[in-house]
């Protein structure tokens, strides 16, 4: 610990085992109660800070591997640099920051909890998300929030083809350009509810961006239910 | 990936293509820590794609792997006998890159009858590959890959789940003068390729689903598509999840399958254009901190070549 109370673990030393056990609370210095973590040399690494459950501030000073953060409670964690696939795979709550790029799958089934990426996150950004607030300061590639099922994707860039494919009830917002949609995937009116609940999340996630400049997308509710003019198609 | 049955879902590939002249004599220092920094992708074998500088007088570059030793006198003297003019070799650990006239037929006659053992890695005026079992820092350092130099490059490390690991297996493969190929992921309708294209009078090294994607797509450039077309050609012809990247003479390509599962991230600056499967490989380019960053799309042909840059210019 350094005299600021900050835990320093240095990847170069320690294997990321290390790390997550006494992130966990076990072992050596475990963590007993929520408090600052460093970590150092993470050199892309795979399954960083991952199954938190502490109110833990983790900073990890560099560039991680995938499924950074994944299964996230209450902690919060922020990555100076760029994340390989599968960020903050189902978090649960708690926050998690990337300063870079996110690869694939970005929150892929997360259930609560935010997720702010500042640079572009790629395909299938929210994947089957349950709930996780998602805020993309760029781009995000193809077939993102694919099969969302609540929560709220927000993208101040542009979304690539297949945006929303076979959504269920999540809402997405996008300010730039969007390729073709995905199936069932339609845009939608943006009340005056929408604007104040989007405002909200954009200042949570320190985005200075007037919500009125987003479009909105949701499901049609097409395939919700078995249509029997569809028969011949199974 | 490897062979038939092969059900593994890891390697590692990477890419460098430089832009800057200026950077072509650390090409291989530049690649090193991109290929070592894939080892937990791909920890059996190791290889990489080098263009580099052409010979004088219309000669071509002929790279020979040897299992075991290799009395590579005995093969220069063949081939000073059978091509009737003077020869230069020179050796890198198992490998040796012959300097030729280019006559592949007859070189290959020469290796076929005389040398059975050896396995011609590439032919072509700029490529020479290297590949072989090992830790990726213990192949890259056996072969000398950080004074190697050259335009551009390609790299593979390889994790084998079920077939055998061997110099042979790995890549890159090459399946026409300067063409070579590496591939992250994994092809359902090898066999079928495999068949057409021995119909059409294609002989192949091995049962790999690699190979067949290698031979197929310089099969498509013999009938005289362009490197972009044979890859659109590819997207429809192969079936299976894949992110390939591709060296030819004078340039660097990548395609990723339609689904885009295997990963695959992008990196260009002024200085250089770089693939790798994951951005740690990127992580210690010169310059990396304002690189534009991006993951390819499905189905889309990336590519870079000095002429588009000279038409650009």
């Amino acid at each position: 610990m350094n005299a600021a109370g900050m835990n320093i673990i240095d990847l170069d030393t320690s294997s990321v085992r290390e790390l997550n056990a006494r992130l966990h609370g076990h072992g050596h210095g475990g963590a007993e109660a929520p408090s600052a973590w460093q970590v150092l040399n993470p050199h892309g690494k795979h399954s960083l800070a991952v199954g938190l459950e502490a109110a833990h501030k983790v900073l990890i000073e560099g560039h991680a591997g995938y499924y950074c953060g994944g299964m996230n409670k209450e902690a919060e964690i922020t990555v100076k640099g760029q994340c390989g696939k599968g960020l903050g795979e189902n978090i649960m709550s708690g926050a998690i920051r990337v300063e870079g790029n996110a690869a694939e799958a970005a929150g892929a089934s997360g259930r609560g909890g935010l997720i702010v990426i500042d640079g572009d996150a790629s395909s299938r950004c929210g994947i089957s998300m349950k709930g996780v607030d998602i805020v993309v300061k760029g781009s995000v590639g193809h077939m993102s929030a694919f099969m969302a099922q609540a929560g709220h994707l927000v993208v101040c860039g542009d979304a690539d083809d297949d945006l929303g494919d076979s959504i269920y009830e999540a809402d997405i917002y996008v300010a730039g350009k969007t390729g073709a949609l995905g199936a069932d995937c339609v845009e939608k009116e943006m009340t005056p509810d929408h604007v104040e609940f989007l405002s909200q999340l954009l200042e949570r996630a320190g985005v200075d961006r007037p919500a009125e400049s987003f479009r909105r997308y949701g499901s049609a509710r097409k395939l919700y239910n078995f249509d029997i003019d569809n028969a011949d198609d199974y | 990936m490897n062979g038939a049955e092969e059900i593994g879902r890891m390697c590692g590939i990477v890419g460098l293509f430089i832009k800057n002249p200026r950077l072509e004599n650390s090409l291989g220092r530049l690649l090193t820590p991109m290929l070592v920094e894939m080892t937990e992708r791909g920890p059996d074998s190791a290889g990489f794609a080098i263009y580099g500088p052409e010979p004088p007088q219309r000669r071509i570059k002929v790279t020979l792997s040897a299992s075991g030793e290799a009395d590579w006198a005995s093969v220069a003297a063949d081939f000073e006998q059978i091509l009737e003019t003077k020869i230069e070799y020179f050796v890198r650990a198992g490998h040796a890159v012959f300097v030729l006239p280019p006559e592949e037929a007859g070189i290959r006659q020469c290796i076929a009858a005389r040398h059975p053992g050896l396995h011609i890695t590439s032919i072509g005026s700029h490529l020479e590959i290297f590949k072989d079992t090992g830790l990726p820092a213990e192949v890259a350092s056996r072969f000398g890959l950080d004074e190697m130099i050259g335009s551009h490059a390609i790299g593979h490390t390889r994790m084998a789940t079920e077939s055998g690991i061997s110099a042979k297996h790995s890549h890159p493969f090459s399946a026409a003068p300067d063409f070579s190929l590496v591939h992250n992921g994994s092809l359902s309708n090898h066999n079928g390729v495999r068949d057409k294209l021995r119909h059409a009078g294609i002989a192949f090294d091995s049962d790999n689903d690699t190979e067949v994607a290698a031979r197929y797509i310089a099969h498509r450039r013999s009938l005289g598509r362009s490197l972009q077309d044979a890859l659109r050609d590819a997207l429809r012809e192969l079936d299976g999840f894949y992110t390939f990247a591709i060296g030819s003479a004078d340039g660097f390509a990548v395609l990723r399958d339609s689904i885009a599962a295997k990963p695959a991230v992008l990196g260009e600056t002024a200085d250089w254009v770089a693939m790798a499967s994951e951005y740690r490989a990127l992580a210690a380019l010169p310059g990396i901190e304002n690189a534009h960053i991006w993951e390819p799309k499905p189905a889309t042909v990336y590519s870079w070549s000095h002429d588009q840059m000279a038409q650009a210019a």
